[in-house]
């Protein structure tokens, strides 16, 4: 028996299986990133002394990093256009962009934050500042890596469905690129929250 | 989105988005040298990423777009959402911050 919604949207809702369930997803994941937010604003205020952001952390190196993931989420958003003009080529460029934007997301947060700041001993027992800093930043950075791992399968092995079912392959990179769109948008909170102020 | 003029006609304003989103990244960045208070550099900061975020959820996620049932499924969300900020912030104004003595540290009480 076929999962019936796959491809073609329910008539009841407009949807197809799989967006309504990265939606759901999606609405899980605001819950866990604003239970974080929300601790952070918490335990910033309550307080006796808090560090500046941008006094502890590196300005540029956030700012590259927010470029890049802005480029990613255009490039994404361009694989999946690509499919709908049935351009594979294009799709498998621009996806293969978004997978190399990601690592290098990685390769400076990794080797330009996180390594300086472990070697000099800025680490959650300093203060509740680099607590925040690393539980937060940490956990966007195991988005980040769940996003390249599901991209790389689509623009891998996972794209051999383009041959057989085409609509439902877009699908796929519609659902993909939604997920890697909300790891944009939690950044682009992070990033002033956590750097500047 | 059905024809190829529609999708040519998307990624022109996904470029054009993709603009938007860079100069408001410059303007994040020249808000936290400015030099005013912690008040208004929150709210300024807050008010450019929500602008960022909208423009990224709005157009590179389709929400402008959207059915009914995601903008319900959002609309819960947010509701849970302002609640937890609500019942977490509830508690600002009672014990956080207030520094606890122990008996033992504090003399002449027992």
């Amino acid at each position: 028996m076929q999962v019936p919604f796959t491809v073609k949207p329910r008539p009841d809702t407009g949807l197809y299986n799989a967006k309504i369930g990265i939606w759901l997803f999606l609405a899980s994941e605001v819950m866990l990133f604003g239970a974080l937010f929300s601790s952070y604003i918490l335990l910033r205020m309550g307080a006796s002394t808090w560090y500046v952001g941008s006094e502890k952390l590196s300005v540029p190196i956030g700012t590259l990093n927010t470029i890049v993931l802005i480029i990613s989420s255009v490039t994404v958003v361009m694989s999946w256009a690509s499919l709908k003009m049935n351009d594979f080529k294009k799709y498998k460029m621009y996806m293969g962009l978004t997978i190399v934007l990601g690592f290098v997301f990685l390769f400076v947060k990794i080797l330009f934050e996180y390594v300086p700041k472990i070697q000099h001993n800025h680490i959650p027992s300093e203060h509740n500042f680099y607590a925040i800093y690393f539980v937060l930043t940490g956990l966007h950075a195991l988005h980040v890596i769940g996003g390249l791992v599901v991209n790389a399968y689509l623009w891998g092995p996972g794209s051999k469905m383009w041959e057989v079912e085409p609509e439902r392959f877009s699908n796929r990179i519609e659902v993909a690129g939604l997920y890697w769109h909300f790891v944009d948008v939690v950044w682009i909170f992070l990033f002033p929250t956590i750097y500047l102020l | 989105m059905d024809s190829t003029q529609d999708v040519k006609n998307e990624i022109n304003l996904y470029l054009k988005v993709f603009g938007a989103l860079g100069v408001l990244t410059v303007f994040t960045v020249a808000v936290a040298y400015l030099n005013v208070g912690i008040g208004l550099a929150i709210l300024i900061a807050m008010i450019i990423a929500t602008a960022k975020g909208t423009l990224v959820v709005g157009f590179f996620m389709h929400l402008l777009h959207e059915k009914k049932m995601i903008y319900l499924i959002l609309i819960i969300t947010l509701v849970f959402l302002m609640s937890l900020f609500f019942i977490t912030f509830g508690t600002i104004g009672d014990q956080v911050g207030v520094k606890i003595v122990s008996e033992s540290d504090s003399s002449g009480i027992h």
